[in-house]
């Protein structure tokens, strides 16, 4: 059943201050919207809970992207096709960029933005592997301050995050050291527009003289939560890549994540696609080796 | 905008569409798609799907393109909105429609309008696209009727056809 526009509530109070102390005002009353196309999609259904939303679409706070020598600081309601036109996220982080690509049609990357994604916290979102291999950081703002949060221990569960009702996420930073990194990002699914993923795999790695000097592995799909595999990392740090490796770390993969069953593919197959992909980007590493 | 006073309290909201200013009394969470279609009477952008995935309810807004379906009307306060039906003066409408026809890129003719401005979005940025181009360009709109191959080669003859004019 499609909801009726008179039940609802939507302001605009056009700056930050002003959008804190109402989400302060009364806590957990008010929902955020951004590009809407998380928030929107639910309203159309009949099926969002909240009925008082606050606009945060025009706070232009939200929307900018700083470089500095070190860091990239990008706003958390940047769009998609924002990232994607910025020169620096297109060089250095082509994970993220790549993952921008993939988010829907065009109309839908003019409108989804970074800070929607990662608030969402659908463990299926595309751009979220890409922030964990690149050690993204948090800034999350309330009348109460500023916190810093890294971004691996902001899910603690299925569509659960330590963003408090009073708080917005302001800003995603990234270091800008991986522009040296070999990357490998690719998304399974029905296609890449417009489907949600079954498996998503976002990986950096840096190799010399053959062994592997630091690894990166960052899945979506396959966990409660997007997932960093830390202990096949740990396995393949300092190591050299031959077949038996590559063997190990695919079997590995698996005793780390816990797909499911559901309309979109089966566990199985999951957690087969998860090693295969794995055990892909070993292979191009490797590659990398033999052409330096 | 205004903030209104209580759920269910109608706002005004001004924008311009189709280069003519407006000032509507609505809910601000109405689907944008429905204050054009219903209470502007501009019926060119379609509802197909109503959460984003076909593309049939494309506008532009502030000249980049949106589905209309997901866009809160209060969102849309200060735009400049663009539908098919303020398309006509745009140099590409002629080649475009030109080729959907010659092409047989249009059948029903529901997905059109959305595809059409899809299709205007990508040669705007990109006047000689190549066919992932335009595979990326249109990927957001669904059209059950030509099988796609239609309306692709429609897309990259009306581009063929404006650089060498
Ligand atoms: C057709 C279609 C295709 C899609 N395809 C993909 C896809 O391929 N991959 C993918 O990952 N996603 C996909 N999505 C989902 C969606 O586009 C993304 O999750 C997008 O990033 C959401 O951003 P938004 O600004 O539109 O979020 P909104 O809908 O505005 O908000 C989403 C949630 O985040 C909260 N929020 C937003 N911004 C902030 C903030 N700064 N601080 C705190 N909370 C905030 C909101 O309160 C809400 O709970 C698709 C959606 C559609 C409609
Ligand atoms: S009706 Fe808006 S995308 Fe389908
Ligand atoms: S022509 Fe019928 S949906 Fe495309």
């Amino acid at each position: 059943m499609r909801s009726d526009p008179a039940e609802y509530k939507l302001v605009s109070p056009g700056n930050l201050p002003a959008v804190l102390s109402l989400l302060a005002g009364e806590p957990a009353q008010w929902l955020p919207i951004a590009g809407g196309t998380d928030v929107m999609v639910l309203y159309s259904a009949g099926k969002l809970p909240n009925r008082k939303l606050i606009n945060i679409w025009n706070i232009l706070e939200l929307r900018q992207i700083e470089v500095s020598p070190d860091r990239i600081r990008i706003g958390a309601a940047c769009t998609y096709t924002a990232l994607r036109r910025h020169d620096i996220v297109s060089r250095e982080f082509p994970l993220l960029a790549m993952a921008a690509s993939w988010t829907g049609g065009i109309a839908n990357q003019n409108r989804g933005t970074l800070g929607g994604n990662i608030a969402n916290a659908s463990p299926a979102a595309d751009s979220l592997p890409a922030l964990l291999a690149y050690e993204a950081e948090l800034t999350l703002i309330s009348v109460r301050g500023e916190r810093r949060v890294a971004y691996r221990n902001f899910h603690t569960g299925y569509k659960q995050t330590v963003l408090a009702a009073d708080e917005l996420i302001r800003d995603i930073s990234l270091p800008r050291r991986f522009s040296g990194y070999l990357w490998y990002a690719r998304k399974v699914g029905a296609r890449n527009a417009q489907a949600i993923s079954k498996v998503c795999l976002a990986a950096l790695g840096q190799i010399s003289d053959g062994t592997i000097r630091d690894v990166r592995l960052a899945l979506g799909s396959v966990a409660p939560i997007p997932l960093r595999l830390n202990k096949t990392e740990h396995a393949l740090t300092g190591k050299k890549i031959e077949p038996s490796l590559i063997d190990t770390a695919r079997k590995m993969v698996v005793t780390e994540i816990q797909p499911i069953d559901d309309i979109r593919s089966t566990a199985r197959y999951r957690a087969a696609v998860a090693g295969n992909l794995v055990a892909e980007f070993l292979e191009r590493l490797a590659t990398e080796r033999k052409n330096a | 905008m205004n903030t209104s006073p209580g759920t269910g309290a109608k706002c005004v909201v001004l924008f311009t569409v189709n280069g003519e200013a407006k000032k509507l009394f609505v809910h601000p969470m109405e689907r944008l798609l429905d204050v054009l279609r219903n209470d502007l009477r501009l019926t060119g952008a379609k509802e197909g799907c109503g959460e984003g995935e076909c593309g049939s309810c494309s506008i532009l807004l502030d000249g980049m393109l949106v589905n209309s379906c997901l866009v809160p009307v209060a969102q849309a306060s200060g735009a400049s909105i663009v539908t098919i039906e303020g398309m006509s003066a745009h140099a590409l409408m002629n080649p475009l429609q030109e080729a959907f026809l010659e092409c047989g890129g249009a059948q029903c003719g529901i997905c059109t309008p959305g595809m059409i401005l899809a299709a205007v979005y990508l040669l705007e940025k990109k006047p000689e696209p190549a066919p992932a181009d335009i595979r990326e360009g249109l990927a957001g709109n669904l059209c059950r009727c030509t099988g796609y191959m239609q309306i692709f080669e429609a897309v990259s003859k009306a581009a063929r056809r404006r650089v060498t004019k």
